[in-house]
């Protein structure tokens, strides 16, 4: 038949590279459906905490930076247009194109770890990180600067005091009714830790998926460099640029969530 | 996904006459112009959670995200020159996505509808 | 019988992917299709044994209404490993994994799915994931029920969550990747001619499967990393006691479960309407139907979960919106009813052992799935939640419905999988045993839990004791069935009569191209199809291999 039956691409199963190429792109679409829903449950957790307690998802976020979040944002929309330049080089056969736009994408993913480690150590070190040690500092709140729709208390150091540390659960009905006892704090302070764990758990899921694709790019990296791609065979190249590009999408919904609201 | 024609090419392009890759090359400046949209974008939704719109601010969030989100999809991922059924599947999975959330939040909203008995309070 | 081997093309012993090559490493590493589909089958096998001790144990207990053989934390593991094991490490991949891996590629002319390794990773993430769940069992067991409730499993429990969490969060992945492998093999690979209207309905079932896997799964997945990261590293995400809701871990299980209960029964539609067409000698009535009806389930499927929450504290506008999407559900899944019967109507009924299981399905999942619209209905549900009413229920479906329809299918392509007849006798035997069985198993517990006797309790007032004995009774008849498909299978391996080809004249590529066993590669050539599925009109059914067994069965050790 074609040609396209000795293409050393090819493998024994499909009849063309075309059908092969389309097979593997309906595979990764499928793939990403399949993550949308994956992120799908913390987006619902999130909707479901936020419709429930507006008040403390709004202290939360204020105690987030702003900037760091900001400038990460940056960082990953950069590192899309250079995974989209580097399929872009594998179409055109660059080798070169292909292998310096990944090794740049290395570095952006790498820097957004790398505030997002910056970010966590200052949760750690303000005791936001959900468990035991959770304390929550009405002045907190206030050394940013990022917009809260209410006003919080003045500095209350009684109200200060009073913040429970709710490691164990407290089972009393008496727990529930938090605000009667924290008359200053509009929100129940307990649910701050719900932000928090959310924040943590939907983060730490994106990075995770990023660390996983820093992971792939070294894979990519072996294969260019090896002469592996050609315009008529950049599979790899083309699936990875789709996965990196899905876990930015998940950025760009993360960051207002968390940081804007 | 009822039209039999469109997606099995072994079926539809005999092997013979099928281009060996027929793949949509997008030029360069398009992408440029795509990242500084998502730029402006990034900072429209900066700037306007700055300014108190009530509930109209996560509305506005949540609609510039997707608006981000798709052109990612339809020109960094490919998407606008992909087969249809490359269509149905990320449709499926935004889709999917809204039946979660509304079908949860119409339990979350209208659980107060009925208000609870001031006896079980 | 010389005279069936001559009838077949290839006398001499083929070259078949069983024979090819024999070593372990040629299976463990095998990137077949067939192979992985018997690696399947050999693995779920061993679980439904474990599955079943846990079952026995828990029908002992109940035998009397003190609780003397188990106490009750041994009783809660009991019935909870019965429970997870059962459904994510043998329910779950009986349909996909092991007939829809075997004779999907088949059906569809392909020489194999789409992305094989991905497929050899997928028995071996199950493999993994079930490990996890056996390790767990061995370490002390768990006692959350397999429906994991938060706050006990999050929070309260001393048993191995963690352990059977990643076990069930590992498994799904295995779900995922065969659920990924099947849609694109059935856009990509079809044969020639093989229009979407002529694939074989078993294919549309395993394709509207394949979407509810690859669409609900992630949602479990997800769920578990929150309960393991809650109970692991102390997030707070549903304890009560920070404001943490347990009716939204409900919301993302069920939204999960629901849809999982289709991903069940779905394949188990499928193989019925190859049985219910062959046995009949007829074309399936209403091919469109039943095609459109998988695809229909697979949506509305996930619009009906809330009818598990009627009493947890959901908004009770939100039940009525899922009480009435759950009777809607009811209407494809009648379509399919109706059409299968409907096609029985004026056919040429041949009673042979896949058959048997056919009409035992029929009539069993007909009563899983109206006491489903029973328990929908949210008045009733609330004195019927929670009760053995809903365990009768879904034991219908799901054993009622896709065991039978799962043996069915097993015994429909076992001679095409291990180029063996089974014996006929045998086999009629058992199925029998088995609807028997199942029937005094579980038709006495929706009367128990329509009087009241709540579910996954070991003690119980003595009023209910009769009902436990006849169903406990059951049980072991039930057990007895199964144990003899242990038996007869593999030794058919070994004495069963060669298979031919196409031993009860059935239409599709699996049959009528492909041998018995298949080659490697399933096709010499790429078949091409010229006609629709289940053509009978123009098959020559008056030949069944079988009736020869029938006749001889002391022929069997001729080979
Ligand atoms: C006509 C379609 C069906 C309807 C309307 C239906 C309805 C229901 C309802 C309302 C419940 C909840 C009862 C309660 O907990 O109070 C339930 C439970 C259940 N159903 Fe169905 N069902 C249907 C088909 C199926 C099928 C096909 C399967 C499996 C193959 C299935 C498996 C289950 C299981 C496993 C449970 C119990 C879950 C648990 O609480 O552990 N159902 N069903
Ligand atoms: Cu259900």
């Amino acid at each position: 038949m074609s040609d396209a039956h000795s293409s050393p691409y090819l493998h024994h199963h499909f009849d063309t590279l075309e059908q092969q190429r389309q097979a593997s792109s309906l595979g990764m679409w499928v793939f990403i459906a399949q993550e949308i829903m994956f992120f799908g449950g913390l987006f619902l957790a999130y909707t479901y905490y936020r419709a429930l307690y507006p008040e403390a998802f709004a202290v939360g976020s204020s105690l987030l930076s702003l900037g760091w979040g900001g400038f990460n944002t940056v960082v990953l929309i950069c590192s899309s247009l250079t995974v989209a330049l580097s399929v872009h080089a594998a179409q055109v056969g660059n080798k070169n194109g292909i292998m310096r736009y990944i090794v740049a994408t290395m570095f952006l993913g790498v820097i957004f770890l790398g505030v997002k480690y910056i970010e966590y150590h200052a949760k750690f070190d303000h005791n936001l990180v959900p468990g035991r040690n959770f304390q929550f500092e009405p002045h907190d709140a206030h050394a940013h600067t990022a917009p809260v729709e209410f006003e919080l208390p003045a500095l209350v150091a009684s109200a200060q005091a009073q913040v429970p540390q709710m490691a164990m659960p407290a089972m009393d009905g008496e727990a529930l009714h938090a605000e009667e006892e924290h008359g200053e704090l509009s929100f129940d302070p307990r649910h701050l830790q719900i932000f928090f764990s959310l924040y943590f758990a939907m983060t730490g899921m994106h990075a995770l998926h990023m660390i996983i694709g820093i992971g792939l790019m070294f894979w990519l990296l072996r294969l260019a460099g090896t002469n592996r791609f050609a315009p008529e065979y950049y599979t790899p190249v083309e699936l990875f640029g789709l996965y990196w590009h899905f876990v930015d999408i998940i950025w760009i919904f993360l960051f207002p969530l968390l940081y804007l609201i | 996904m009822t039209d039999p024609s469109v997606d099995t090419v072994a079926e539809a392009i005999p092997a013979e006459s099928a281009p060996l890759i027929n793949h949509h090359i997008s030029p360069v400046t398009l992408y440029y112009k795509i990242f500084g949209l998502l730029m402006i974008l990034t900072v429209i939704t900066v700037a306007i959670a700055r300014v108190d719109l009530g509930f109209m601010n996560i509305v506005m969030a949540v609609t510039i995200a997707t608006l981000k989100a798709t052109v990612v999809a339809l020109f960094f991922m490919h998407l606008k020159y992909s087969a249809k059924v490359t269509w149905v599947a990320a449709a499926a999975g935004a889709i999917w996505l809204c039946v979660m959330l509304a079908l949860t939040l119409a339990d979350v909203l209208s659980r107060t509808w009925i208000p609870t008995p001031e006896a079980w309070l | 019988m010389s005279d069936s081997d001559a009838s077949s093309p290839s006398a001499a012993p083929a070259r078949n992917y069983l024979n090819f090559a024999t070593t372990a490493k040629s299976w463990l590493l095998t990137l077949d299709h067939k192979r992985i589909g018997l690696l399947y089958l050999i693995s779920i096998a061993f679980f439904f044994l474990v599955g079943g001790f846990g079952a026995s144990l828990v029908r002992l207990e109940l035998l009397t209404p003190d609780g003397n053989l188990l106490s009750a934390e041994s009783y809660n593991k009991m019935f909870t490993m019965h429970g997870v094991i059962m459904i994510f490490f043998f329910l779950i991949p009986a349909g996909p994994g092991v007939l829809g891996n075997f004779v999907l590629p088949l059906m569809i002319g392909a020489k194999d799915v789409a992305f094989p390794r991905l497929n050899l990773a997928s028995w071996y993430v199950y493999m993994t994931g079930a490990s996890f769940g056996v390790a767990a069992l061995i370490l002390g067991g768990v006692d959350t029920g397999w429906t994991f409730y938060t706050p006990y499993s999050s929070t309260y429990a001393n048993s191995q969550v963690i352990l059977t969490g990643l076990g069930a969060f590992i498994a799904g992945f295995a779900s995922i990747l065969t659920g990924l492998n099947f849609i694109v093999t059935i856009h990509k690979l079809r044969a020639p001619g093989l229009s979407w209207f002529r694939m074989p309905l078993f294919v549309w079932a395993m394709y509207a499967t394949s979407i509810v896997v690859m669409l609900g799964t992630p949602v479990i997945a997800i769920t578990l990393v929150l309960i393991l990261l809650e109970r692991g590293l102390g997030l707070a995400i549903f304890d009560p006691a920070l404001g943490g809701d347990p009716v939204l871990f409900q919301h993302l299980f069920w939204f999960y479960s629901h849809p999982a209960v289709y991903i069940m029964i779905l394949p188990g539609f499928g193989i019925i309407s190859e049985l219910i067409s062959c046995f009949s000698r007829k074309r399936i009535f209403g091919y469109g139907f039943v095609a459109f009806s998988s695809m229909a389930i697979a949506l509305i499927g996930f619009f009906v979960w809330g009818h598990h929450m009627f009493v947890s504290s959901q908004s009770v506008y939100a039940g009525l919106i899922f009480s009435f999407l759950s009777f809607l559900i009811a209407v494809p899944t009648a379509v399919k009813i109706f059409n299968w019967t409907a096609t029985l109507y004026k056919g040429a009924i041949v009673f042979r052992t896949p058959m048997i299981y056919a009409l035992g399905f029929l009539g069993l999942f007909l009563i899983g799935g109206l006491t489903g619209l029973f328990l929908s209905s949210m008045g009733l549900d609330v004195h019927l939640h929670d009760t053995y009413f809903v365990v009768a229920h879904f034991h219908y479906v799901m054993v009622g419905g896709m065991v039978m329809a799962f043996l069915g299918g097993l015994h429909f392509w076992w001679p095409k999988m291990t180029g063996r007849m089974y014996f006929q006798g045998w086999a009629i035997v058992t199925a029998i045993v088995i609807f028997v069985g199942f029937n005094l198993t579980f038709f006495p517990q929706f009367l128990l839990g329509y009087l009241g006797m709540p579910r996954r309790y070991h003690v119980y007032p003595s009023e209910f004791q009769i009902l436990h004995v006849l169903s406990s009774a059951g049980a072991s008849i039930l057990g007895g069935g199964f144990l003899m498909l242990y038996i007869y299978l593999p030794l058919s391996l070994f004495i069963g009569r060669k298979a031919p080809r196409n031993p009860w004249p059935a239409t599709g590529l699996e049959w009528e191209v492909a041998e018995s066993p298949p080659s490697p590669h399933n096709f010499e050539t790429t078949p091409v199809v010229t006609e629709e599925a289940y053509n009978y009109a123009h098959k020559d059914h008056a030949f069944f291999e079988q009736d020869i067994v029938d006749i001889l069965p002391e022929e069997d050790e001729n080979v």
